[in-house]
């Protein structure tokens, strides 16, 4: 405990947590929708064409890796969700396609013009979540902090029109909801979540923060906003843990946040199992 | 005017034609069964009727104040609503959600419109009940109310005893009939010939040949006749 006390007069602590719960918070809002809709593969694909675009910023050696990174993910998003309805590639094979093919151009661009001494280094760190997490600067926590609460507001605000659409995009349609628009929206959201949230658990491991706490909470609740509201929390307090852990047993930040996850998800499976016998 | 007037429709996916010289008109009060064989594009139609897709050729006019969103709509379940975890509450409150336009929360005038159909339909006492553990009966009302919702003058119902057992199967059309007799234009898909002959007022055949009349004219004319017997003959054997 003195340890934990001690580490958290640090201000490099302190970041890595605001930013990690609140990147847990926005992820875990959106998830609910994407494995309801199928989606839960999203995050991963998403994640890989952000890879794909840092691996050709850092050969261009774009001083802001982001005005690359951002544009090329979101467009991304927007193909993979809008032809998931009636595209010639169904949206699992979409998303399987996109993602290895993004994955692997990512790597050879990198290893053909790299100039770094370190390339597996680098990979590896892209991959799966660097320690920049624990560089972050005060100016990347505002950012952070302004696009979470956008998230947050955005959500809060169509709420009711995300469950319409979810649920039944037909029955939405037909009665006059713009679901296309809807579907955009979702879209693009989920890109500049998981391009923030690359920084905390790397690309591979990104549909974890996506995916865990809605599946846990499934299996617990069973309405809609119940289960949304139980996973943006059990995603916040798994972050947190999972950061405290870390620091303070010194373990890689992504997987030990994962792990965690994987955790309560077994946690909740049971509890579920229990719930289900009795309950209904 | 009618609520529905489609004038020579042709339907299909991308450039495949599945059906053609489709016309027919739904007037307020009407009771409209859509039959025909399997693949002869009778959800293709619906679909169409929705405005979820644009026919081939033809036009499709709604009149007499039916706008053109306000159609209720009574799906085939998908495997994304057979796990999902909503309460019947939440389900059929967002059949209300055409009506909030740019307004991110429901009202109350909605809230209450929801609970009025709900116990409409039955289901009052299910309300706090997660969807994915009711029965299909139960499904099958939670969605309809949810289109009650949505419309006071059309429903659109496709299949919707698809998976019934025969108790609630016949539960389910009274249900449908009664709405009906409250004056909502009904037009439903039906694969029962038997029902459809039963409850309808008029029916719409399509395939090769195309029928659009009363349901006694149905009944006397050689394409009527010739695909009851069909219809029967293939229960039988089955």
């Amino acid at each position: 405990m003195d340890k934990l006390i001690m580490y958290m007069q640090y201000p490099f602590v302190r970041y890595a947590l605001i930013v990690g719960v609140l990147i847990a918070l926005c992820s875990s809002l959106l998830g609910v929708t994407l494995v309801l809709k199928r989606f839960s593969f999203i995050g991963d694909g998403l994640s890989h064409v952000a890879f794909g675009a840092t691996s050709i910023a850092a050969v261009l050696q774009l001083t802001n890796e982001m005005m690359l990174i951002l544009p090329v993910t979101v467009i991304s998003a927007v193909l993979l969700l809008r032809t998931g309805q009636n595209a010639k590639i169904k949206g699992d094979a979409a998303i399987a396609m996109i993602s290895v093919a993004a994955l692997a151009f990512g790597y050879l661009i990198m290893n053909i013009f790299s100039t770094s001494s370190n390339l597996t280094g680098d990979v590896c760190s892209t991959l799966f979540g660097s320690t920049s997490i624990l560089t972050l600067t005060p100016g990347e926590v505002w950012l952070c902090a302004v696009l979470s609460i956008a998230v947050v507001m955005i959500f809060v605000l169509f709420y009711n029109k995300i469950f319409a659409v979810t649920f039944d995009e037909d029955f939405s349609r037909a009665t006059g909801t713009r679901t296309d628009a809807y579907n955009l929206m979702i879209a693009v959201v989920i890109a500049v979540i998981i391009v923030l949230a690359m920084n905390l658990v790397g690309s591979l491991l990104i549909s974890a923060l996506v995916i865990f706490p809605a599946l846990s909470a499934m299996r617990i609740f069973n309405n809609f906003k119940a289960v949304t509201i139980c996973s943006a929390i059990l995603s916040v307090i798994c972050a947190a843990f999972g950061i405290i852990i870390s620091i303070l047993a010194g373990t890689p930040v992504g997987s030990t946040i994962v792990a965690v996850d994987a955790a309560v998800f077994l946690i909740c499976y049971i509890t579920g199992c229990f719930k289900g016998g009795v309950g209904r | 005017m009618a609520f529905i007037t489609a004038t020579d429709l042709s339907l299909g996916y991308d450039a495949q034609v599945v059906a053609t010289e489709i016309s027919f008109s739904v007037s307020k009060g009407d009771y409209l069964c859509i039959v025909g064989e399997n693949g002869s594009g009778k959800t293709t139609l619906m679909k169409t009727l929705l405005h979820l897709k644009e026919p081939i050729s033809g036009k499709i006019e709604t009149g007499d104040d039916l706008k053109k969103d306000e159609i209720g709509y009574l799906p085939q379940q998908t495997i994304v609503q057979k796990d999902f975890p909503a309460s019947v509450n939440e389900i059929v409150l967002s059949g209300c959600q055409g009506r909030c336009g740019m307004r991110p929360f429901y009202n109350r005038k909605e809230k209450s419109l929801a609970k009025e159909n709900m116990e409409r339909m039955g289901i009052t006492d299910l309300a706090n009940r997660c969807y994915r553990d009711l029965s299909g009966g139960q499904q099958q009302r939670a969605l309809l109310a949810r289109a009650l919702c949505a419309t006071k003058k059309v429903l659109l119902l496709d299949e919707p005893v698809a998976g019934l057992d025969p108790v609630v199967t016949a539960q389910m059309y009274d249900l449908i009939g009664g709405l009906n007799k409250e004056g909502i234009s009904i037009i439903m898909i039906s694969h029962d010939i038997t029902a459809a002959v039963r409850y309808a007022s008029h029916i719409l055949h399509i395939g090769d040949k195309v029928f659009f009349g009363t349901k006694e004219d149905y009944l006397n004319s050689n394409i009527g006749s010739s695909f009851i017997k069909q219809q029967k003959g293939g229960k039988d054997n089955g």
